[in-house]
This record gives structure tokens, C-alpha cells and sequence, in this order.
């Protein structure tokens, strides 16, 4: 083991201490300067954004994150790899099984080792009900910072429903922790499947619900419309993905067009776009991505197919020497894993692509020169998890 | 130009072979363009390709990735320093004898020469293929040239860049720390860099595989008997 040097300890105990730095230096030559966060009900998190102002006017926005940073990339170095699928449950609290699932395809490839198709199907369900829970949160968000109250209560109380079905399987609500390599830790319970469907229904109720509180809301049009537009030039120069990317008339979904092996392929459903790109569009793209989502459940609740739900793997998992990058279609958008190994117990190098780092990274473009009250449209309405930023 | 029709478009899946021709030629319009610059290469059939090209070469063929190759969409860039760590798993007791460590360099697909490498993705929505560019670094000259002109996104990534590994990024103009307090000394993701954590407060579960204290006292006191059975 090399020695530490008290210098670095000391560098370490310092960085630690200034973890709250609260007043970074921000250049002003006109205008004002506003904090917006770290502690922001805009910003999902400890996300500040700086933004230089004249009059109503911002002038330029800058965020400014780091606040939410654990350093998964590094910590990934020293764990194998059942513990590095814990770390990564917590990048996308809202979605966590969605978070597991790259990870562990990108280590069966490196061990060429598939899972059996039953696993495939659940893993597609659960995938799903991420998705599910995730959006629909993002409903009742979206709604509540333009100043409806009431849609944000309706969330709560639907994604519920869909919480209590990952619970029932997986035992966990927020963080799960089931997906294993080669296949799942456990079989869905009884009755399991009868009481998705219900869940399912419930949810295109509240989709329905939504599109009647929200969607068709005179004030909410008007301060959504035409509101933070991102053309598809540029969505895609920033790396956008997931609904934003859709959002801006850009046909793409990696379920559709880049298959892993999961069920999705397996059944009967539709990637929607909207041409607008504005706040309005990313809403509406949402909203029927979760309508979709219910829709694949239900068919693959239909079509399980029976037999093991785990393939023959070794005790202690070594993946052999390579390299390897699985992306998917999480709710956030691509997310993607590029996996190193050496061969080792865990990975030697474990570069995390997230959705939400490349889509708000579009912020200082698209908040020059709209209104205060539009930075909080925009921030909402692009999504993000700041977990999944910070890492 | 970019479909904006959505939905039920055919997704038959594509015959192995075929994608694999799609990559090689990928292989050979990179050569075409770029001629020497192109020093690895690395196929997985069906599946991933990766390409190494020089250092000086790099933003080029950032331009031929986007504009020849049509890989408009941009993923990610970031690096591996492929030093092993001599720190390994951080899993080993204080009180053990220090291993010896490696430092053997051993480098992944499409080869490399050094320590530090660059890489860096990006897809295509026509041909849905992604491709990965690798470009080595020398220990002596720690710096590349930026890619804002190719893809405006890769801005944060050349921050995090800069910030957990200490690669210079030429032509950037702002590498402020993304993710660290201004203070921090060091490169995070750099192999050499401890994970301090770890040496502040051992892993937790050294502390199961610890002999109990009494254990070796037992058969002291029955000394005889021990050495008879082993």
C-alpha cells in the first residue's frame, strides 16, 4: 500500500469542509446577477443556476452543480460488481431499476452470458414501471412549478400504485437492487400480474386525469408554448436524449432502435415526437410516453413466458478483459455504461453516460434571453435528476 | 435530414454479416480521410467498433465522425488512465504486508501506447451504429485539442476532463472545476490518486475475516494435541 501523504489528508479534510462553497465569484460587468439554488424548489436537488439579468431579462445562465457529487466513477474502481449495482441504483432515484439494467447487460456481454428469456420479460416489466414511476412524478412536478398545486398531489398518490407493485417484487420501493448477472434474484410473486393490470389502468386514468387538469390549461399553454424551444441542430450538437430529444421532432428511442436483448421488440407500442420543441412538447411527449409504457406492460403481463429466471453463472463473477458500452432508453433519456475490465473481481474503468448531465447542459443555450419566470419552465420542464448529473 | 414521422417503422433485426461490412466500411472512410492518422482498430462484429487515430489528428476526426460518417449525436467523452491502481480493491487489511504493485500498462480494444487515453462516442440515427474514438496521450504533454467546434455538448465533458484526470484541453477557454471545490488538489480519477476514504477508515468488511482473539490461545494451551492432529 502507498503511503499517504499528510498533505493530501489535509487537501481531502479541506475539500470536505468547503463542500458548501456558497459564494463563487460570478463576473458582472452590467446588469444583476441572480442565484437561483442551490436550495431552489426549480431545481430537484442542489442544482444553483447563476443568471445575469437585465430587468426581466436573463442574459446568460450558468449552472452550477457538484453539490450532489459522490464520485460513482471512482468508487466503481474498488467494489466487484453486485456492489457496484448498488451504487448505481442511486444515480436515478426516481427510476432505480432502470439504472441496473445497462450495468448488468454490459457485464453479461463482456461474459457472454445471456439471461433466460423469463428474466429478459420481467427485467422489460420492471424497466417499465420505473418508467412509469418516474414520469409521472414529472407530471405533477411540472404542473407545480408553474403554480398547479393540485396535479403534483394527484402524482403522489398515483405513482403509488406503481411503487407498491416494484415493492411486491423486489422489496425495495426507491432502490431495488434485483437485477443480477445472468438473470433476476427472484420469480414475481402470486397474483402479481393481476394486480399490475389493475395499477395500469389506474395509471392511464391518471394520464387521462393529467391531460384534463394540465395539458389542455389555458394558463398552462401559455406558459409553456413557445417557451425554451430547442431545435433538432441543436439537441443533438448537446447530446440530448430521452423525451427532450423527441420532444424536438428527432425520431429516435434506443428501445426501438438499438435492441439489447430485452422484450421490447417482443410487443406493440409507439415512439411519439413532437415538432414544436418547446416546454409544452417535452410535457406532452412525456405524458404519452407514460400511456405507452402501461401499454407494454400489459401486453407483456399477457405474453410471460414460463421457465428459469436465471442463467448458470459461477459464484464469485469475474468478467473477462474487454470492453463494452450498453445504453438504454431510461426515463431520463440514453443511459449508458462503458465498461472496462481487466478481468478482475470488479471493473477497472466504469464511465457513466447520463441523460440528464448531457440534457442540461443545453441551459445556458436555451435560457439566453427568455424571462425569469421561463428559466423555471425551462428547468422543469427538461428534466432532470440532479443524482443523475452529479453522479 | 432527421425523420420527424413517428412511430411504426420497421425494426427487423439486422443480419450480422451486413452490420459488419457497415463497420468495416466505417473503418476504411476514417483511413480514406484521415491516411496515417489511423493507428487501431477494433471490431466487434455485429455489434461495437472502436478507432484510435493520432493526437494531432484528433479534432479532424472529430469532423469526419460527425459530418462524413454521419454520427451526429453525440455521447460522451471522457478517459482511462490505464495505470493499475497500486492501491487495488482497497479491500486489503492495514495490517498485511504492502503488495508489490503493478504497473505493468496493458491497454484495451483498438491498442494504445500510453498511460492516459482519451475516448470519446458518438451515433448515428440513419445507420444506428455508435463508434468510438480513442487517441493516446504522452506522460510529458497531458493536453488535446477541444472539440467545441465539432460537437457544442462535449463543453462539461472537456471540464471533467480537465478535472479528474489533468488533461489540458487546448482551445477551451473555460475549464473551471464542474464537480470539485476550487481548492482541490489532485485528479480524482487518476489511478494513483488514493481513494482516501478508504485508507481514513478500512473497508468494514475486513473486520469479518479477523481472527477472534481467543482463537490462537485455544490450541496453546493444548499444544500437544494440536500438533498431533495437524
Amino acid at each position: 500500500m502507498t503511503a499517504i501523504s499528510d498533505r493530501q489528508k489535509v487537501a481531502y479534510a479541506n475539500a470536505q469542509a468547503a463542500d458548501g462553497r456558497v459564494n463563487l465569484e460570478f463576473e458582472t460587468q452590467e446588469g444583476m446577477t441572480l442565484n437561483m439554488g442551490p436550495q431552489h424548489p426549480a431545481t430537484h436537488g442542489t442544482l444553483r443556476i447563476v443568471v445575469k439579468l437585465d430587468g426581466e431579462q436573463v442574459l446568460a445562465a450558468e449552472p452550477v452543480m457538484g453539490y450532489m457529487h459522490r464520485g460513482y466513477e471512482k468508487l466503481a474502481e474498488v467494489r466487484d460488481y453486485p456492489q457496484v449495482t448498488t451504487l448505481v441504483n442511486r444515480i436515478d432515484w426516481l427510476g432505480s431499476f432502470a439504472n441496473e439494467v445497462p450495468f448488468i447487460l454490459a457485464a453479461e456481454k463482456l461474459m457472454e452470458v445471456e439471461a433466460p428469456p423469463r428474466a429478459q420479460w420481467i427485467r422489460t416489466i420492471l424497466f417499465e414501471l420505473s418508467r412509469i414511476a418516474n414520469i409521472s412524478l414529472f407530471a405533477g412536478d411540472m404542473a407545480l412549478h408553474l403554480g398547479a398545486l393540485t396535479a403534483a398531489f394527484y402524482a403522489f398518490r398515483d405513482r403509488e400504485f406503481v411503487l407498491n407493485q416494484i415493492e411486491s417484487v423486489t422489496g425495495g420501493r426507491f432502490h431495488p437492487y434485483f437485477d443480477r448477472i445472468g438473470g433476476l434474484k427472484d420469480d414475481l410473486p402470486k397474483g402479481w400480474i393481476a394486480d399490475t393490470k389493475a395499477a395500469m389502468v389506474k395509471l392511464r386514468d391518471f394520464c387521462d386525469e393529467m391531460d384534463d387538469l394540465v395539458t389542455g390549461n389555458e394558463i398552462f399553454e401559455a406558459r409553456t408554448r413557445g417557451i425554451g424551444v430547442i431545435p433538432a441542430e441543436v439537441a443533438l450538437q448537446y447530446g440530448l436524449s430521452g423525451a427532450n430529444l423527441r420532444a424536438s421532432g428527432v425520431d429516435w428511442d434506443l428501445r426501438r432502435d438499438h435492441p439489447v436483448g430485452l422484450a421490447w421488440d417482443q410487443v406493440d407500442w409507439k415512439v411519439w415526437t413532437h415538432p414544436d420543441g418547446d416546454s409544452f412538447a417535452r410535457f406532452w411527449v412525456r405524458i404519452q410516453e407514460i400511456r405507452e409504457a402501461t401499454k407494454i406492460v400489459d401486453q407483456l403481463c399477457d405474453g410471460l413466458p414460463s421457465g428459469p429466471i436465471m442463467a448458470k453463472v459461477p459464484r464469485i463473477i469475474k468478467v473477462p478483459a474487454g470492453e463494452a458500452y450498453v445504453a438504454t432508453e431510461n426515463p431520463l433519456g440514453e443511459m449508458g455504461y462503458y465498461l472496462v475490465s481487466k478481468g478482475g473481481l470488479g471493473p477497472f474503468r466504469l464511465k457513466i453516460k447520463t441523460p440528464s448531465f448531457n440534457n442540461v447542459a443545453v441551459v445556458p443555450w436555451v435560457c439566453r434571453g427568455v424571462l425569469v419566470p421561463d428559466v423555471i419552465t425551462i428547468l422543469a420542464s427538461l428534466y432532470f435528476i440532479l443524482g443523475d448529473i452529479d453522479r | 435530414m432527421i425523420p420527424l414521422s413517428s412511430a411504426d417503422v420497421d425494426t427487423a433485426p439486422e443480419e450480422t454479416a451486413e452490420v459488419d461490412e457497415a463497420r468495416q466500411g466505417l473503418i476504411e472512410l476514417f483511413t480514406e480521410e484521415l491516411g496515417d492518422a489511423v493507428v487501431g482498430t477494433h471490431v466487434r462484429p455485429g455489434d461495437d467498433l472502436w478507432i484510435r487515430v493520432t493526437r494531432e489528428a484528433w479534432r479532424s476526426a472529430g469532423f469526419v465522425l460527425r459530418d462524413k460518417a454521419g454520427h451526429r449525436s453525440f455521447e460522451f467523452l471522457s478517459a482511462i488512465d490505464w495505470l493499475p491502481s497500486p492501491f487495488g480493491l482497497g479491500k486489503d487489511s492495514p495490517t498485511d504486508e504492502p503488495k508489490e504493485p503493478d504497473t505493468e500498462i496493458v491497454t484495451g480494444y483498438a491498442g494504445g501506447d500510453t498511460r492516459f487515453q482519451v475516448f470519446a462516442r458518438a451515433q448515428s440515427y440513419t445507420t444506428k451504429m455508435g463508434l468510438t474514438l480513442k487517441v493516446d496521450l504522452p506522460d510529458d504533454d497531458l493536453s488535446i485539442e477541444t472539440w467545441l467546434p465539432v460537437f457544442a455538448g462535449v463543453n462539461w465533458h472537456e471540464r471533467e476532463l480537465h478535472e479528474m484526470f489533468g488533461i489540458d484541453v487546448i482551445g477551451h477557454g473555460h475549464l473551471a472545476p464542474l464537480y470539485l471545490p476550487g481548492a482541490f488538489e489532485g485528479h480524482p480519477l487518476r489511478k494513483d490518486f488514493p481513494l482516501l476514504a478508504r485508507h481514513v477508515k478500512p473497508w468494514p468488511g475486513i473486520v469479518d475475516i479477523e481472527p477472534m482473539p481467543e482463537v490462537p490461545e485455544a490450541p496453546a494451551a493444548d499444544g500437544t494435541d494440536a500438533e498431533a492432529a495437524g
